[in-house]
């Protein structure tokens, strides 16, 4: 890292995660180890089936390890709190009940993080970083998607939170505005330096948000490779571009385990 | 490409304009129909022409008054405060009940909510109480409560307490598993995480209980009043009924009929209505 003294912020080690379906038991991450510095652009990426949104709820405290921890600054990480803030890719997120400004501004007082005029000062801020000013006083039933979640984006940095998670946000969005999200993404992150913890199935989407890039195999989720990455498609010094890599780590190449090596 | 050639690409670079305005305001015919209270008037003054149309045909006012002999009593008996008594009595009456019918239904929701055993008795409660007209408990209650305001308002509880309790109940089990991880996620207290993400999450479905809770309640109070409406501080809209009926005024049974659709609809279009415009309508959660 620029600076080199970065410190670990999130250390996540051995981490085997299980849910319960109806039917089955499923295991959602194998073994999974990794470690966040603050302020990465800390990206996870897998196909389905990996468990990487299941591993950001364990990150997020719904969710209880089975094996291994999660660590924020040497912490273990025991239920959901207001240093995590979760952005969802659902829009429904927003509570529909309370006006942008009101949605942000229940985050910072529900979390006892501010009150009163420095609170709605807060939210003010936040909500002119996203643009969405002029919207304060809608309620989000009146908004399109990517407003939507510009405003989660919005209450999340409000809370200032020690790392934002965020579960696939762009996920629903339509092209054009997946990419102008991205590009605002970016630009927050330049001014707030917060450190995120991206989810993503988009193997371009990785490459532009992230600086490191965790690539899991699905079916349990295990870690495959971690990457770095200057936010361009480079490529490397085998030829290939960045995400040409990436997606054979992910689908072509199979590890080499014993029995099902082949040639 | 054999394409370009047949099909060659172009750019325009004056667009056609000619169309008037994007935005054109409606005429005042479209505006007006568009209110939902012009159009329900107009159906109810024609309901009414109907009624004053058939009557005059049938012509006899024992079995049948005509429209306007109805309001012209409708008018008498208000003046005479008669009926306004008659209605206050039973509107208090429907209150008290109501209240302790929505007491309870909380009582009964958060304990559904908090345990499992709780969710299964509010289930297996509802699903054998529910059908069960709470006027046909009006005998037992005569029995237990005497002939007063006890037995009205236990069957007014029963009226109010399970449609209130499993809309209440069923709302709180369908609040979005998102909006929950997002009251978990800043900290909510278990307190503020009810009043502040479930009840208002639930909130269709809680106007939906109170409704109906309200218009069950509306009937069983105007029946069981049939039954008895004499207790100490005198009859409800229902003993008005009755007796106009015994003394074969049946203009006046008409205005008494009238009184109860009238504060059905006052209630539902005032209070209801209101209630569901400054909220889930104003949210986009009921359209």
């Amino acid at each position: 890292m620029a600076g080199g003294s970065a410190e670990t912020l999130l250390s996540v080690e051995g981490l085997t995660l299980q849910y319960r379906t109806r039917e089955h038991l499923v295991t959602a991450t194998y073994r999974v180890s990794f470690d966040v510095l603050r302020s990465d652009r800390y990206v996870i990426l897998g196909p389905s089936g990996c468990g990487k949104s299941t591993l950001l709820k364990a990150v997020g405290g719904y969710i209880q390890p089975v094996e291994g921890s999660i660590r924020l600054q040497g912490r273990p990480i025991v239920r959901p709190g207001p240093d995590r803030v979760l952005v969802f890719q659902e829009f429904d997120q927003l509570l529909p009940w309370k006006t942008v400004k009101d949605n942000v501004l229940f985050a910072l007082t529900a979390s006892g993080r501010l009150k009163g005029r420095e609170a709605a000062e807060r939210a003010d801020h936040y909500i002119a970083k996203v643009k969405l000013t002029a919207f304060a006083d809608s309620y989000p039933h009146m908004l399109s998607g990517g407003m939507k979640q510009r405003v989660a984006i919005a209450r999340g940095m409000a809370m200032e939170p020690q790392i934002l998670l965020m579960d696939e946000p762009f996920a629903a969005l339509d092209a054009l505005t997946r990419g102008q999200m991205q590009e605002e993404l970016l630009q927050l992150w330049e001014e707030t330096k917060v450190t995120l913890l991206f989810v993503t199935h988009s193997i371009p989407e990785a490459v532009r948000i992230g600086n490191r890039i965790l690539l899991l195999t699905p079916h349990p989720g295990r870690v495959r490779a971690e990457l770095g990455s200057t936010g361009v498609d480079a490529t490397g010094a085998d030829g290939r571009t960045l995400s040409a890599r990436i997606q054979s780590l992910l689908f072509d190449e199979q590890p080499i385990n014993g029995s099902t090596a082949h040639g | 490409m054999a394409d370009a050639e047949v099909r060659p690409d172009f750019i325009r670079e004056d667009l056609p304009t000619g169309f008037g305005v994007v935005e054109q305001p409606l005429g005042f015919r479209e505006r007006v129909f568009a209110l939902g209270w012009v159009r329900k008037g107009l159906l109810l003054v024609a309901m009414a022409l109907v009624w004053e149309g058939y009557a005059r045909w049938l012509d006899n006012s024992l079995l049948f008054p005509t429209f306007v002999e109805t309001a012209a009593a409708f008018v008498g008996s208000l003046r005479s405060a008669e009926l306004i008594g008659a209605t206050l009595r039973s509107v208090e009456m429907l209150l008290k009940g109501y209240a302790a019918g929505l007491a309870l239904a909380a009582v009964a929701t958060a304990f559904a909510t908090a345990t499992r055993v709780g969710a299964d008795l509010l289930d297996t409660l509802t699903s054998m109480f529910n059908p069960l007209p709470s006027i046909a408990l009006l005998p037992l209650a005569m029995v237990w409560f005497g002939l007063g305001d006890g037995s009205i308002i236990f069957v007014l509880i029963h009226a109010v307490l399970w449609s209130v309790a499993l809309n209440t109940h069923a709302g709180f089990r369908s609040v979005s598993p998102t909006w929950r991880m997002v009251g978990q996620n800043y900290g909510l207290s278990r307190i503020a995480y009810v009043t502040r993400i479930l009840i208002p999450g639930a909130l269709p479905s809680i106007l939906t209980g109170l409704k109906i809770g309200w218009a069950f309640a509306w009937r069983t109070l105007i029946a069981a009043e049939l039954v008895f409406g004499v207790s100490s501080s005198g009859g409800g809209l229902g003993w008005f009924i009755f007796q106009n009926k015994n003394l074969l005024d049946i203009p006046n049974v008409f205005a008494g009929l009238l009184m109860v659709i009238v504060f059905g609809l006052l209630v539902d279009n005032f209070v209801f209505r209101a209630l569901e415009q400054r909220t889930v309508r104003r949210w986009g959660m009921q359209s």
